[in-house]
């Protein structure tokens, strides 16, 4: 892409890279996580509710700063990890645990209200089948859930992508580690003559937030049309 | 292989305390909404755990409150078939099909798959989704998911309930071949005495959670005490064979070498057939009524005369083709001196044995 300069490509790859890690981690548990609150009834139920929402509605950069308590080399789990050679603080790995972090609310909530629409008497009857409880989940409920869990994922890319307040308080702007795009748009309106950068990656921005849009759209039409639901 | 229920369940404002045996063929759970049915079929089932009793199919304790064994569905090798078809939105009918034998135990004899799928005609419909479906060929894949997945018993929840007379009509012959085909015993469930007269091998009436009658058919659907539904529901069973078809429009069948006439039945000679007689259909008569339109009367003796609170009464009468079911006046039975023992004739209204009860014979499609 000869029109991005490299500290620009540079920035591109890495938000790519960064909201891709993610959102594919972040996947298995949203699922599990989605589950438990759409069919579990169990003590505390309320409290993981709380819990997941909570970088919804705190200030990012509230979220970002606790991040930095908790995953810092000197913080409790980041000293743990640190001794196991994982390390988040100022690592393009801390951007993407941020970018998740803030991504993961989002993420439930489209794959649970997919939960909540699966008819349960259609698990009743798998199991009369002689589906036991995992078998019910891969063959029925996973494939039904498909479209949101496609919808989830793609929001919680979305949201990955534009992380800034959560991601620069914890691991900062550093060029090829942790300067996503929104962070490299906010350093390059810094500086005198940025102009040309910032509109750049806006476009880039624009293009990342439209295409994903439409693959949502391509996929989730598929599904509907795969199911036979007119 | 059988059913042996016996279970106790206590919802606040309904007790339910039911035991019967079901043996092969159609065991017919007949009572009015809310006599328990649906919570039997739950428990047998394993989507309720009942607060006591035990449940055994073919020698295995899928329920028993005193050992503390309770089966979860997945584990107790059942074919149920839902009111709503229940078929699995997202696979063809095919995997539909195929679903449940994923999970049996392997083996079964070759061909299974092509049997059922010819015995109920889903050849044409193998590739399509349920989305796709009528409400008929939705309950025909689901009977045969049920069957496929080589259950110890067949449940079937009302599985006409949702559909309209036509598409019982296609669907009943397919639970024909099911009593008369398969050995696995089937328990059904049902409101609808029409079904009842044409299904069930053995029927287990049930009323406010209590078991009121149970065994053959035939005797307790002529039995003028158990009348799950009321009085105007009841009627006998009676099964007869097609003689002959008149070349005006009528069938003449023969029950207990007793000749009876109805509509024209779309069933070559020798096919046998069920009758459903409905008691108010009845009239008795102590002669042998002469210069009558109605073509069908038959010679017997009374039974029994069960006068009931109103001005009705049932009386059962033995005749060659069975036993039938009257309902007349408390004013008439006196009038006429009805009393057990008694010689008497029954005339049936040709009307009474419409296609709607008639069993048997004319082919689905």
């Amino acid at each position: 892409m000869g029109w991005l300069g490299p500290a620009e490509w540079q920035a591109v790859t890495l938000s790519l890279r960064v909201a891709l890690w993610a959102t594919a981690v972040s996947l298995p548990p949203g699922i599990l996580v989605a589950h438990l609150l759409a069919r579990g009834r169990f003590p505390g139920r309320g409290l993981l509710n709380g819990l997941v929402h909570l970088p919804l509605i705190l200030p990012p950069v509230v979220t970002g700063y606790l991040l930095l308590l908790a995953f810092g080399t000197r913080g409790p789990v980041g000293g743990l990890l640190a001794e196991a050679g994982i390390v988040f603080a100022f690592r393009w790995t801390g951007a993407a645990l941020a970018a998740g972090v803030m991504a993961f609310p989002l993420m439930v909530r489209a794959i649970r209200l997919s939960i909540e629409a699966v008819d349960p008497r259609l698990e009743a009857a798998a199991a009369t089948l002689g589906a036991g409880r995992a078998a019910v989940f891969l063959t029925v409920t996973l494939p039904l859930i498909l479209p949101g869990i496609l919808a989830g994922a793609i929001l919680a890319f979305a949201k990955a992508m534009g992380e800034f307040g959560a991601t620069i308080t914890f691991v900062a702007s550093i060029p090829g580690q942790t300067r996503t795009v929104p962070s490299a748009i906010y350093a390059a309106l810094q500086v005198p003559g940025g102009e040309g950068t910032a509109l750049r990656l806006v476009a880039v921005a624009v293009a990342v937030a439209l295409a994903a849009l439409g693959l949502s759209e391509l996929v989730a039409r598929g599904v509907a049309r795969r199911i036979g639901r007119t | 292989m059988t059913l042996t229920v016996a279970i106790r369940h206590d919802f606040g404002g309904f007790a339910l305390d039911v035991a019967f045996a079901a043996p092969a063929g159609i065991t017919v759970l007949f009572g009015r909404s809310g006599a328990g049915k649906t919570t039997i079929v739950n428990a047998v089932a394993g989507l309720l755990r009942p607060q006591g009793g035990r449940i055994v199919v073919a020698g295995r304790t899928l329920f028993d409150s005193a050992a503390g064994i309770f089966l979860p569905p997945h584990r107790r090798r059942l074919g149920v078939i839902f009111q709503e078809g229940r078929l699995f939105p997202h696979l063809t009918v095919r995997q539909n099909l195929a679903y449940g034998r994923w999970f049996a135990p392997p083996g079964g004899p070759p061909g299974e798959v092509a049997e059922v799928v010819a015995m109920l005609g889903l050849g044409p419909l193998l590739d399509r989704r349920p989305g796709r479906l009528s409400g008929g060929e939705k309950q025909r894949v689901a009977i045969g998911r049920a069957l496929l997945a080589r259950p110890a018993i067949v449940l079937a929840d009302e599985p006409l309930a949702s559909l309209d007379e036509a598409r019982k009509a296609e669907i009943l012959p397919y639970f024909e071949r099911l009593r008369d085909g398969v050995a696995v015993p089937v328990l059904y469930v049902t409101h609808a005495p029409a079904e009842v007269a044409r299904l069930a091998t053995t029927v287990v009436a049930l009323a406010h959670g209590r078991v009121t009658a149970e065994g053959p058919a035939a005797a307790v659907l002529a039995d003028p005490a158990v009348t799950p539904l009321g009085a105007r529901e009841a009627g006998a069973m009676v099964l007869a064979r097609v003689r002959a078809h008149h070349p005006d429009g009528l069938t003449e069948l023969e029950a207990g070498g007793a000749p009876l006439f109805v509509p024209a039945l779309a069933a070559p000679p020798g096919t046998e057939v069920r009758l459903r007689i409905a008691a108010h259909e009845v009239i008795l008569a102590r002669e042998k009524p002469v210069g009558l339109s109605a073509l069908n009367i038959l010679a017997g003796r009374v039974h029994e005369v069960r006068a009931g609170e109103g001005p009705g009464a049932m009386v059962a009468l033995d005749t060659a083709a069975g036993r039938l079911l009257a309902r007349i006046t408390r004013r008439s039975a006196v009038a006429m001196g009805l009393r057990p023992g008694l010689a008497c004739h029954a005339v049936i209204k040709t009307v009474a044995p419409a296609p709607a009860d008639l069993g048997g014979g004319g082919e689905p499609e």
